[in-house]
């Protein structure tokens, strides 16, 4: 492919066997006898220091314990009754800073058991059985409204039916899973999401309706008087912005429309990348897009954030991960300026930076990185539009996301929210999930005070 | 989902996962732990007549294999050591906190009559649900005339069991003591005895390990050792074999049996259920690693059933007892050989050493000066001995290739007591 000085941007940079590789499972399944193997360096603690350290507290010896006997569909019931999406979770949750992370047997050898496989080896037998272990409680005749349909707007959702109650749950976008379906990277997560979603949904007494939204399509005051009960599962739909010029010049991207573009393409030969590429940012989003732009075949990756590696939300894992796949990452530079040649991005002028007084300065010393495409990755906010009506703001926030109380309730009767749209602790799917989770709880038991009055 | 619950010889209980008499239901408080952790009953610890035993510090001794803990245990503890009356009074107390499940009581008295119509009341008082006959001690209660002592005289046993059926009405189950030659003959004496069941194995005796630097044997009390009883999952081939021996013995068939021995998994459970015991008792695994392990057992057990169609245990006990054989009943012509599959073959050469060094010399280790390992099906007597040492799952396989033809010992030529034809 020949070289182009600017706006070097274009699919199928490799081949499709090439391609195909890159896009396959990084982490591949585990055997019958790799699962019994590691299954047995499992030492069954007591009161486990994993389970402490997994939001949605799986029994983790439990479940090894089960896979050591062969009860798969017993270890998968134990994963999947404390996380309904224990099967995206085990294949995405940051493992070395949860369950792995505590692992016993990091002391000794460095190397914990591989929970995280452990658990895809359980829950890939429910999704080839299609086995059904959960079912509905007898209905209650009390019916409640999901906004958004991601892991923990679901996760509300399945509890919520569980226990006998009817769910309708409004999808912004054409399909169910949120970020599982729109934003994991794509070597994550292959073929599964919407596997997922169609098992966990079989469940019965759930509706999704897609393309509805919260603010165009319904809105909340509405929902609250049709509905017993409202979950807010609305994740983080906008992104920051880098606040310079020309943020709207061909080839300057939000890395979250890239890596959605990438997740929807069944053909990843169409999905078009450039040859230079600079992500900015520090987190998931920014090491994603990152590499996949190397694995569709960019010939050069910048990554560029503005303080040290340990400041990064990516965890030390996913950054070596991104360095061993090639990917160049600076720190202590933030870009000053989008350059542009003849109405085309050219490249992007960063400022080096260092930490004085515990604040952020600019150093005053300056550099270029040539670039075909920019890819943003600073972040993704909260978008509050459905959340106010007529200019009232209905709910209270909190540094721009909802706020909520232990049992994430939010500043109005009968609502509660959960997942990155309320924050506070980490932005991962495992604890939208355990949000989704316990809020329903929550909302199972206002139900219930609910009918204990009228029923005096 | 399975329906696990049994009818032990009129003993209810939810699933038959049974905590063996043993430290794990010494008292009240570990008892009730299990049953909140869902075990199905107890055979409470066994009581003697007051005064209490002495027990000594230093008390276990286990087989480490290759890096597994405790793949046998060893103890040289004694009965009970808490007065008669604590007991009595706690087995009660759990026992109407929790009617539905199993409450056996373990009973070890001086071999007289009056000890055994002495203390049988006191136990039918409790609203326990059944004794058991502890004849199997092998240590410390042994040397006074009990246990192990009375477990090794058939006599005995029928005696004793006929003393207990005639002073109580509570269902018996004899525990029978695995140190013996052959388990066949106390099983009959307490059949004979009017006995509802027997349960086994106790443990066996043994010597776990002789400390090198102290030139004694553990566990070591001050020095000294002694012969404890050997148990946990290096046992249960034994235990399985004394139960197939007693379920497929004329004189005893149809008896019910409690198996215990090495018992830690659901599948462990399955494999003595399969050969027709009622319930389960279970020490070693649950002193290994705390109650919670019955989780796995019921979830495991009726996932099984499920998959197989097994509604009840009654579905699937003793199904494999009818093909416990003995050997000269077994088919002189089946034959199979060896198969290696080359896609799976790791080049690890074990079942080429196993077979050359100690077997048929059946596996060849070069191709064209390749390392490559092949079956020569001429010297392969179908043992099997390569499969078991092969290192990975389903690569070493045994192929059927005779004919279908059937010929056993008995009426072989090179039998000298050949039945004629
Ligand atoms: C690129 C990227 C990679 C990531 N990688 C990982 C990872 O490897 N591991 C990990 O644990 N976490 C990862 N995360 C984080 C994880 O995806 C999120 O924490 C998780 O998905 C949040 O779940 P949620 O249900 O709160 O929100 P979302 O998954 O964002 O779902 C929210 C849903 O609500 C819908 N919605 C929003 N607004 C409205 C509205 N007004 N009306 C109706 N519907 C609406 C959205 O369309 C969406 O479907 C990643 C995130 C990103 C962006
Ligand atoms: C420490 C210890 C104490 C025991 N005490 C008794 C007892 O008092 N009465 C009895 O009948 N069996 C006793 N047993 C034997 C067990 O009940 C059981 O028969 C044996 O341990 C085999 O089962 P397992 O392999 O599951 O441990 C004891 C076993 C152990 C390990
Ligand atoms: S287990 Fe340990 S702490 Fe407990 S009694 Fe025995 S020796 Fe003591």
């Amino acid at each position: 492919m020949a070289r182009k000085d600017t706006a070097d941007i274009a699919a199928a940079r490799l081949d499709a066997a090439q391609l195909a590789r890159n896009f396959a499972d990084v982490a591949p399944p585990l055997d019958r006898q790799r699962a019994l193997i590691e299954a047995s360096r499992c030492h069954f603690c007591y009161d486990a220091p994993c389970i402490q350290a997994c939001p949605t507290s799986i029994d983790i010896p439990g479940f090894i314990r089960a896979i050591s006997t062969d009860n798969l569909k017993g270890a998968a019931t134990k994963i999947l009754d404390a996380n309904i999406f224990g099967g995206q979770c085990a294949r995405v949750c940051p493992t070395e800073i949860l369950c792995e992370g505590e692992c016993v047997r990091n002391d000794p050898e460095d190397k914990p058991v591989e929970i995280g496989a452990l658990q895809r080896y359980a829950t890939d037998w429910v999704f080839e059985q299609n086995a059904v272990l959960f079912s509905r409680a007898a209905s209650t005749g009390k019916r409640v409204a999901v906004v958004g349909a991601g892991p923990a707007g679901l996760a509300c959702a399945h509890a919520l039916a569980m226990r006998g109650h009817e769910v309708e749950v409004f999808e912004a976008k054409g399909k169910s899973g949120g970020l599982n379906e729109y934003g994991i990277a794509a070597y994550k997560v292959v073929d599964f999401s919407q596997r997922e979603v169609e098992w966990l949904l079989s469940i019965g007494g759930i509706r999704v309706h897609h393309d509805k939204a919260l603010g165009r399509d319904v809105q909340l005051s509405q929902l609250r008087r049709e509905y017993d009960a409202v979950f807010l599962g609305l994740g983080l739909a906008g992104v920051n912005a880098l606040g310079l010029d020309e943020e709207a010049l061909p080839g300057v991207r939000n890395a979250v429309e890239f890596i959605a573009e990438l997740r929807q393409a069944t053909d990843k030969a169409e999905v078009a990348v450039g040859r230079r590429v600079v992500v900015i940012g520090g987190g998931n989003t920014a090491i994603d897009a990152a590499v996949q732009s190397k694995r569709l075949g960019a010939e050069r990756v910048t990554l560029v954030y503005r303080r040290d590696a340990e400041a990064m939300s990516a965890t030390d894992h996913e950054q070596s991960f991104a360095q061993s796949e090639g990917v160049h990452v600076i720190h202590y530079a933030q870009p000053v300026e989008l350059l542009e040649r003849s109405g085309v991005l050219s490249g992007v002028r960063f400022e080096h930076t260092r930490i004085e007084g515990g604040k952020l300065v600019g150093c005053g010393e300056f550099f270029e990185v040539e670039a075909d495409v920019v890819l943003k990755a600073i972040g993704q906010v909260m978008l509050t539009d459905g959340l106010s009506e007529g200019g009232v703001d209905l709910l209270r926030l909190n540094k721009g996301r909802i706020a909520v109380d232990t049992n994430f309730a939010t500043s109005l009767a009968g609502v509660y929210a959960g997942g990155d749209c309320v924050g506070g602790k980490t932005d991962l799917t495992v604890q939208s999930v355990a949000d989704g989770k316990h809020a329903a709880a929550a909302i199972h038991a206002y139900l219930n005070a609910d009918r204990e009055v009228q029923h005096g | 989902m399975a329906d696990l619950r049994t009818n032990f010889v009129g003993i209810h209980s939810p699933n038959p996962f049974w905590l063996a008499s043993a430290p794990p239901t010494d008292k009240a408080y570990n008892v009730i732990r299990a049953f909140e952790a869902g075990w199905g009953g107890v055979v409470w610890k066994t009581l003697g007549l007051d005064p209490p035993v002495v027990n000594v510090s230093s008390r276990y001794g286990a087989v480490q294999w290759n890096g597994q803990r405790m793949a046998g245990l060893n103890n040289i503890e004694l009965i009970s050591d808490r007065p008669l009356k604590t007991n009595l009074d706690e087995i009660r107390q759990v026992k109407r906190e929790w009617p539905d499940r199993a409450m056996v009581v373990s009973l070890m008295v001086p071999c007289d009559e009056a000890s055994w119509k002495y203390i049988l009341p006191m136990v039918e008082d409790t609203g326990a649900d059944g004794v058991e006959l502890n004849f199997g001690c092998p240590h410390g209660m042994s040397e006074r005339g009990m246990g192990a002592a009375v477990g090794q005289v058939p006599e005995y046993i029928e005696m004793v069991a006929a003393w207990v059926k005639q002073h109580s009405k509570l269902p018996c189950i004899v525990k029978l003591t695995p140190n013996i030659t052959d388990i066949r003959w106390p099983a009959r004496a307490a059949h004979k005895g009017g006995t509802d069941a027997v349960s086994l194995i106790n443990t066996i005796n043994s010597i776990t390990t002789i400390d090198l630097d102290l030139m004694a044997p553990t566990p070591t009390v001050d020095g000294k050792g002694t012969h404890g009883g050997y148990c946990g999952p290096a046992v249960r081939p034994i235990a399985l074999n004394m139960v197939a021996e007693i379920a497929r013995d004329p004189q005893t068939a149809g008896l019910p049996i409690s198996a215990i021995g090495g018992i830690g998994t659901w599948r462990d459970a399955a494999e003595f259920i399969a050969l027709g015991a009622g319930t389960v008792q279970v020490c070693t695994a649950a002193m290994h690693y705390g109650f919670r392990i019955v989780e796995d057992m019921i979830s495991g057990l009726s996932n099984w059933m499920d998959a197989k169609g097994y509604q009840t245990i009654e579905d699937f006990r003793g199904r494999a007892t009818k093909n416990v054989t003995d050997w000269k009943f077994l088919n002189l012509k089946y034959d199979i050989k060896a198969r290696i599959n080359q896609d799976l073959c790791i080049q690890c050469g074990l079942c080429h050493i196993a077979c050359e060094d100690t077997s048929h010399q059946a596996i060849t280790r070069e191709r064209d000066g390749k390392r490559m390992f092949e079956v020569v099906d001429a010297e392969c007597v179908g043992c099997n001995l390569c499969m078991h040492v092969c290192p990975v799952d389903d690569c070493i396989t045994m192929e059927r290739v005779d004919d279908g033809s059937f010929q056993n010992w008995t009426t072989h030529p090179n039998n000298p007591m050949a039945e004629k034809a």
